[in-house]
């Protein structure tokens, strides 16, 4: 068995996509148009073949709520991997991303926590530099 | 309880302290934040649950307070209550200087 696609509710997946190609740099995989939204995915340019992220739309009514009880706290939905978190979060910050969580030293790994924009919070992580 | 009381009893719990230990070193936080760094920095495996009732009680004594920022909440170290007790206890007088 291997993961190989997981989603985030969205409010706009036209939004969204910009979010997470222009701003994060993932690229589009899918985008087939399903009733009044699309089967919207994006991958990472580094694994074309990897795991998909779906952008699906927020409209069940669960959503919001399960959403701004989990942002009010600051917990993300969804993490991602980067080679340096201190520098990919001086690149979004001049890109006007806005982070719940700078660059965090929890140990074994450096983190920190941003705003999609489009109602998630997203964690980023990088293995602590030797030294 | 008077408000002296209950910022001694909100002082009086070695998890409610390493909060502001933690705050102290960087304000504004969320719980999610506070929580990793309590439990990778500090081995404490309290519960969120448990941590969010640690932050009431500070809350409560006006040693923490929160600020809605976006959509999220942030928990910052109000040292005013503490300014008090030195106020009343100055540490100062007996000093050698």
């Amino acid at each position: 068995m291997r993961i190989n696609l997981v989603s985030v509710f969205v409010d706009d997946q036209r939004a969204a996509l910009a979010f997470y190609t222009d701003i994060l740099g993932f690229t589009k995989k899918h985008d087939i148009p399903l009733g009044d939204a699309s089967w919207l995915t994006v991958v990472s340019p580094e694994a074309p073949d990897g795991a998909e992220l779906l952008l699906e739309p927020a409209g069940h009514p669960a959503v919001k709520p399960y959403r701004d009880a989990l942002v009010e706290d600051g917990i993300p939905l969804v993490q991602f991997a980067v080679d340096d978190v201190e520098a990919e979060h001086a690149r979004l910050t001049a890109l006007g991303v806005v982070f719940t969580q700078p660059p965090t030293d929890v140990g074994t790994v450096m983190m920190a926590v941003l705003d999609d924009t489009c109602g998630n919070l997203v964690q980023i992580v990088s293995p602590k530099s030797a030294g | 309880m008077n408000a002296v009381t209950t910022v001694f009893r909100a002082l009086d719990d070695e998890t409610r302290r390493v909060i502001l230990d933690e705050l102290s070193a960087r304000d504004g936080q969320t719980l999610f934040e506070i929580c990793s760094t309590l439990s990778t920095r500090h081995g404490l495996s309290s519960t969120r649950q448990a941590i969010s009732q640690h932050l009431g009680v500070l809350e409560a004594a006006g040693l923490v307070v929160t600020e809605k920022r976006g959509r999220s909440k942030f928990h910052y170290f109000n040292p005013e209550p503490l300014a008090e007790i030195a106020r009343r206890w100055p540490v100062g007088e007996r000093s050698p200087e």
